[in-house]
């Protein structure tokens, strides 16, 4: 593991045989229902926060490094945004673990957590995000793909979430979707641009293609934690996303001249916990400075 | 000085007023139609029993510029006497730029960057559109063209002039 270095000494912050829900604590059952929603709120949004967070990292190591300076800055700036969109989903998680009265809340500080916490000193089976946003960055045409699955999916997510019954999910939602627009022409037309344009560009996006498709349908699987919130009217049904997702790709696919694979396998399991070894890496890099140096600030 | 301020709504948006925006120095918070609301408790009272709330909305969710912003409405009333200053972020109704003020609009294209068009059709998804007759800042001229969707922080597109060949900055319409 890439961040066994880091996980010595250390005890973890929710107990790891409650991973799949690190705020239930099983010495205390729960009994109420309203408390079940709560954690299952908490869940569902450490996922929200996790996808954008892993992806605004991965993005973000193209900083300098970008093909030409315009697309250097294109995609660090896609990577604020996703950045300001995890830090509202920890914030309100990290509030709404603090009100909870289930606990653990914080066992390594014993501080109530915060967005630093949450982003921070959590371990990699803690994390919730989809296995598609922890994949490498590979080369230009696979960050693009990437992006534009996520993209394409986070639009259609968004749209919905403006109608949650939860206050804040809503207004986060109706904020970050008109960044998301942006980010979702930019990478349409990238991989129209690589697709319909030479020959070694048409080729990179179809490997690109091969190597994340097995990503895509987590997307559109329900976790627990969604299924559970969709008759409350807090979370999206993603599966009722799928269709629209299809539709939207088929255009673009059809106009970059590639086609859509069928019939592959899915990996799933990021929702809830069960991440690639990628992880560990992308962890142990961003959390490097606060496992090392506790509390430390600029 | 403490004891000559009598807290009312007017004197904080004049404080307010000298607030910028760091990466644009030239519009204030005012200009930029960021500040919501302004709360007064215990307006009776003089500072520092008397507090003030400020309601400030992102520009963009990851715009670093925020931190600093309300870091400097902090101090812009901590000067001005006030100590019991409370500054919360509202996310909806989301920022728009056609909540930037008139006066802001013609400041932006005095410092040379195109100003935001008024909200038309950027919020559908359509590929390479780009938005009407973006005017250079520099020779008035509408014959220009996109660089790029993203500039040099995330509310501006690059643009560059085919008339005058100058490159600018366009605050993008949100």
């Amino acid at each position: 593991m890439g961040i066994s270095l880091i996980s010595i000494n250390r005890k973890p912050l929710f107990p790891i045989k409650n991973n799949l829900m690190p705020i239930t604590n099983s010495e205390f059952p729960i009994t109420n229902s309203q408390l079940l929603i709560t954690n299952q709120l908490i869940n569902y949004t450490l996922h929200l926060a996790d996808n954008t967070l892993i992806l605004a990292q991965q993005n973000s190591e193209w900083c300098g490094h970008g093909p030409i300076l315009e697309q250097d800055i294109a995609i660090t700036n896609i990577s604020l945004d996703l950045l300001g969109q995890a830090r509202n989903f920890y914030q309100y998680a990290a509030e709404l673990i603090n009100q909870s009265t289930s606990q653990p809340i914080n066992l390594l500080t014993s501080q109530p957590a915060t967005e630093d916490t949450l982003a921070y000193l959590r371990d990699n089976r803690e994390f919730r995000n989809c296995l598609l946003v922890e994949q490498e960055n590979g080369d230009w045409a696979k960050t693009i793909l990437r992006q534009f699955v996520f993209s394409n999916y986070q639009y259609l997510l968004y749209e919905k979430m403006q109608d949650s019954k939860d206050e804040a999910l809503r207004a986060i939602a109706e904020k970050a979707l008109k960044e998301v627009i942006y980010h979702l022409k930019w990478s349409s037309e990238w991989v129209i641009r690589l697709g319909d344009g030479t020959e070694e560009s048409n080729q990179r996006i179809n490997k690109a293609v091969i190597e994340l498709w097995p990503y895509v349908d987590e997307l559109f699987i329900n976790a627990a934690y969604e299924s559970a919130l969709i008759s409350n009217n807090i979370s999206v049904d993603v599966a009722s996303l799928k269709n629209l997702w299809m539709q939207k790709t088929k255009e673009i696919f059809a106009e970059a001249t590639l086609g859509i694979p069928e019939n592959i396998f899915a990996h799933k399991g990021g929702k809830q916990g069960m991440h690639t070894e990628r992880l560990g890496y992308i962890l142990a890099e961003m959390q490097f400075l606060q496992r090392a140096y506790p509390n430390s600030v600029w | 000085m403490t004891d000559e301020i009598i807290i009312n709504e007017k004197t904080v948006w004049e404080i307010l007023e000298t607030v910028t925006d760091p990466e644009i120095p030239v519009l204030s918070i005012i200009d930029l139609g960021i500040v919501r609301k302004i709360e007064i408790y215990n307006a009776v009272q003089k500072p520092p029993s008397g507090g003030v709330g400020v309601f400030i909305t992102p520009t963009y969710t990851g715009c670093p510029a925020m931190d600093v912003i309300r870091m400097n409405i902090r101090m812009a009333l901590l000067e001005n006497g006030f100590t019991n200053i409370d500054i919360k972020t509202i996310l909806s109704p989301a920022w728009t730029t056609d909540w930037m003020t008139e006066e802001g609009k013609q400041k932006l294209k005095a410092y040379g960057i195109a100003s935001p068009n008024s909200k038309q059709q950027v919020c559908t998804p359509g590929l390479f559109q780009e938005e009407e007759a973006v005017q250079c800042p520099h020779c008035n001229s509408y014959h220009t063209q996109m660089i790029s969707r993203f500039g040099s922080t995330a509310c501006k597109a690059l643009y560059k002039c085919n008339d005058c060949k100058e490159p600018f900055d366009y605050f993008k319409c949100h």
